[in-house]
């Protein structure tokens, strides 16, 4: 029997997982007719899933928390039980901004706090705030911004001006003179340093190395009720993921992605952040950052608790919520381990044994605890060195407090 | 109450405050999501604000709702979560309205079920003037395909069509993607495809 499942979408290059489990055959494997629901804001996509228009959706981190939350609109419990990729993210700024950074763009790229604080120093030097452009409030993306500008003491609520707009409408709005920069998913950073608009200022995997990115958001009464749907659902992802993942496979993913009816896109600025390319400033070499964006490998897909506290520690940080142990809690439960463990129980997927871990605190590939087969754990180091323990978020908080 | 309408397209706009008019709303004011219109907005003090759900700036308006120091009151979507065949249809629509607090939802709904009926006429004239683009774009590459093949394989203008079609059957396409492609052949040889 085959089963009707629409999820919602945003142009983006981590769509990917989605478009290869419907163009590449893994979904209909599952026996899952899958309908890609292209919207152009995440509020229309945050609608369509909170009423009930599509199943899933695409959807950025924090907002599924924010959603849980009461934060964005009409209050919905919201359910994440699987990653749809981690990292992915560019700033980038007019050339005449960056001009006041180091010039050595891979330079500038290898060093984000150095960057920070260049950036800091202009700030005193130009005409006025600037104004930078995030996709969403509670994008992974803004969390990220804020958290490298505090790093150098700049003040993301008073010392620059982030102004709200959707990530396909950033190279416009950039080439009208509205924004100085912006951070958004890919391929719209390229898209702007491609026009000839804008240099590559940081890359969101040397912010966090392993950022935490786009999830699978579902209603979660709606996950409760279908859970042989769900669990066939994500064991297609997997195998879609696994097949995104593969270098092999890039040239043919971002010729698919490139489609109207997905990015839109040409294929060859999709294809930088597939294989970590990145052209930094127009006509220059790419400079190699080969985990720019993950999608299978080192159990990217696995919703640690302990992420999903980090964005509630960032939330916090913002004075975008007031803190109390009942919210935290609800707040890590929108990441659902158990459902994934359960979804992909009888897969070859390296399955983590445990559902919190320290955020930040590997330099190296390390082999952690697995239910089943080698799991590796990527470097997930912060700029700063600084490392979240998701049972300690006050002090984690007055850490930086204490540091601007 | 002060309605604005947010929105892209002059046309539809015009249609839903033509609507409005008729049933006896006086003050109404359009604005196209561009530039500034946040700041617009927001010295307007606008009791309902209505906006195209496909609009790729729907975050920048709400982004907007949520810091603004300049509205008195808040301003939330929809005004009656309850009413769940409302909001379906509203999405359907595409019609997406924000309301301040404390506006009576009986004041509100007459207003979006016109803003959904005129949304969904809209859609639906867009909607078969698009099938006629394409249904007339499509026979242009078509015909062009025919020529190319009646100039170059000496063929009259029914075998041609029939040899593109059982090229297209074979390859399990449309006709119209196997005269694009061999458009595009035509033009990479240089056979001067007309």
């Amino acid at each position: 029997m085959t089963t009707d499942l629409k999820i919602a979408f945003l142009p983006l290059t981590d769509a990917a997982v989605l478009v290869a489990a419907r163009e590449q055959g893994f979904a209909a494997e599952e026996g899952i007719a899958l309908e890609l629901v292209r919207s152009t804001s995440w509020a229309t996509l945050r609608d369509r899933l909170v009423y009930g228009q599509v199943h899933a959706a695409q959807m950025l981190a924090p907002l599924a928390v924010a959603v849980t939350l009461g934060l964005s609109q009409q209050p919905a419990a919201l359910a994440a039980p699987y990653k749809l990729n981690v990292n992915g993210n560019m700033l980038v700024m007019t050339s005449d901004f960056a001009a006041a950074l180091e010039p050595d763009v891979a330079r500038r790229i290898a060093d984000p706090l150095g960057t920070a604080h260049d950036f800091a120093a202009a700030i005193g030097l130009w005409r006025r705030k600037p104004v930078i452009g995030v996709v969403h409030r509670f994008s992974s993306h803004s969390l990220m911004l804020r958290y490298w500008l505090a790093s150098a003491g700049v003040d993301p609520d008073k010392d620059v001006v982030l102004r709200v707009l959707p990530p396909s409408l950033t190279v416009e709005a950039m080439r009208a003179g509205e924004i100085d920069g912006f951070i958004a998913g890919e391929p719209w950073g390229s898209a702007a340093v491609e026009a000839g608009l804008a240099e590559t200022v940081a890359i969101g995997e040397r912010i966090w190395r392993r950022g935490v990115e786009k999830v699978l958001a579902f209603r979660e009464a709606w996950l409760e009720e279908n859970p042989a749907i769900v669990d066939r659902l994500l064991r297609a992802l997997a195998q879609a993921a696994a097949w995104c993942d593969d270098g092999g496979n890039h040239a043919a993913l971002a010729e698919l992605l490139a489609q109207p009816r997905y990015v839109d896109q040409p294929a060859d600025l999709i294809s930088r952040a597939l294989s970590g390319q990145m052209v930094a400033r127009a006509g220059e070499t790419p400079v190699a950052n080969p985990d720019f964006m993950l999608f299978s490998r080192e159990a990217t897909p696995f919703p640690w608790r302990s992420q999903a506290l980090w964005i509630y520690s960032q939330l916090l940080r913002w004075n975008m919520v007031e803190h109390d142990a009942a919210t935290a809690a609800k707040a890590g439960a929108v990441f659902r381990p158990d459902v994934y463990r359960r979804a992909l129980a009888n897969s070859d997927v390296a399955m983590p044994g445990a559902s919190m871990k320290l955020e930040g605190a590997v330099d190296l590939l390390l082999a952690v605890g697995s239910r089943r087969g080698e799991l590796t754990l990527g470097p997930d180091r912060f700029f700063d060195g600084q490392v979240f323990d998701p049972e300690r978020i006050e002090d984690y908080l007055a850490g930086f407090v204490a540091g601007r | 109450m002060r309605i604005v309408i947010i929105d892209d397209s002059g046309l539809r706009a015009t249609v839903l405050e033509e609507g409005l008019r008729e049933a006896g709303y006086d003050d109404i004011h359009i604005i196209p999501p561009r530039g500034a219109f946040v700041a617009r907005l927001e010295r307007m003090a606008p009791d309902v604000v209505l906006m195209d759900l496909g609009s790729p700036s729907r975050d920048t308006l709400e982004e907007m709702l949520t810091v603004s120091r300049a509205l008195a009151r808040p301003i939330a979507m929809f005004v009656d979560q309850s009413d769940e065949a409302m909001i379906g249809a509203a999405i359907d629509a595409g019609v997406s309205a924000y309301v301040v607090d404390g506006l009576r939802k009986e004041r509100v709904k007459p207003v979006l079920e016109l803003a959904v009926r005129r949304f969904s006429a809209f859609a639906k004239i867009q909607g078969e003037l698009d099938e006629a683009r394409t249904a007339l774009s499509d026979r242009k590459i078509i015909d062009r395909a025919k020529s190319i093949l009646m100039n170059q394989r000496s063929l009259t203008e029914q075998d041609a069509y029939a040899l593109l079609r059982s090229a297209a059957m074979n390859q399990g396409k449309k006709i119209v993607e196997v005269s694009q492609a061999l458009i595009t052949a035509s033009d990479l040889l240089g056979g001067g495809g007309l």
